[in-house]
């Protein structure tokens, strides 16, 4: 299991980066920062388990929040509504 | 349709399911029983799950804050296996709305509510959610004022989502059934609130 490096509250910024695969971080917030929500626990990694792979080591799991107006330049709303997101550690800095 | 009685041929999916299920069962991988026992299950998986969760957090505030902490041992104790499933109960509160998308598939709550419904997988929502909840929101009847903060949460790995909606005025003194028959899969996908008549 990989050690986790953020904990609630730490900013992160998530890579930008377009790997082929199967990546659950979502296209639409890749490059943007965010904030910590919680740290979920440690699970497979999902873009080897789709090759058929162990998954292991296990990476740390995060939810971590988003405001929609620094995601979405022309969001309309509460300034401070967000998204939440779960990204896996390796795809944080 | 005609109903001539003739054959109908298998859809493509109708024709690979069959073909698939019975390569498993004829290599011994599954039996029959397995199967339809399986397929019993998911039948039996209904949004009644959810709303039982929710009306006991509505009379027990002990039971909602052991929720809140780990959302699936708090279902265990109401009997409710859910087993590979991390549930993350999210609580509406006259401040915040919470709700519920998976943008990269449908990753719902299964156990609690069943079967997602189609709009819920529609590329359409899946979309739209995160972009913009409010004009969602607002085609599905729920108009947020500007003062109510929305927390869209996109179900993109491992964890599962369930809205705790707020308990309606006037339902003071209801029983755990009378509350739990207003809570829909909508309010628990958090599209919609749970209304007292």
């Amino acid at each position: 299991m990989v050690e986790a490096r953020y904990k609630p509250g730490d900013r992160v910024k998530v890579r930008k980066a377009y790997p082929l695969g199967h990546i659950r971080t979502p296209f639409y917030i890749r490059g943007h920062a965010g904030v910590v929500e919680r740290l979920c626990g440690a699970f497979g990694n999902p873009e080897e388990l789709a090759q058929q792979r162990s998954g292991e080591p296990k990476q740390p799991l995060y939810r971590v929040r988003f405001l929609q107006r620094e995601v979405w330049p022309d969001y309309r709303g509460n300034p401070e509504d967000v998204v939440e997101i779960e990204i896996f550690q390796h795809w944080l800095e | 349709m005609k109903d001539s009685g003739s054959y109908q041929p298998y859809s493509y999916f109708q024709l690979m399911e069959v073909s698939l299920r019975e390569l498993l069962v004829e290599k011994g991988v599954l039996t029959e029983e397995q199967i339809a026992a399986t397929v019993e299950d998911i039948r039996s998986r209904t949004p009644e799950r959810g709303a039982r969760v929710v009306a006991r957090a509505w009379v027990d505030s002990d039971f909602r804050a052991r929720l809140i902490a780990n959302g699936t041992r708090a279902c265990e104790e109401l009997g409710l296996d859910v087993p590979a499933l991390r549930l993350v109960v999210v609580e509406n509160t006259p401040a915040v709305h919470n709700m519920v998308v998976c943008t990269l598939c449908s990753c719902y709550p299964r156990m609690l509510l069943g079967i997602p419904p189609d709009w819920y997988k529609s590329r359409n929502y899946r979309s739209r959610a995160v972009r913009e909840p409010r004009a969602v929101l607002s085609e599905f009847g729920l108009d947020l004022s500007q003062e109510i903060k929305i927390r869209v949460h996109d179900s993109t790995a491992d964890m599962r989502y369930l809205v705790l909606p707020m308990r309606p005025a006037g339902t003071a003194g209801w029983s755990e059934e009378r509350l739990a028959a207003i809570v829909t899969r909508d309010c628990m996908i958090g599209v919609a609130t749970p209304k007292a008549s």
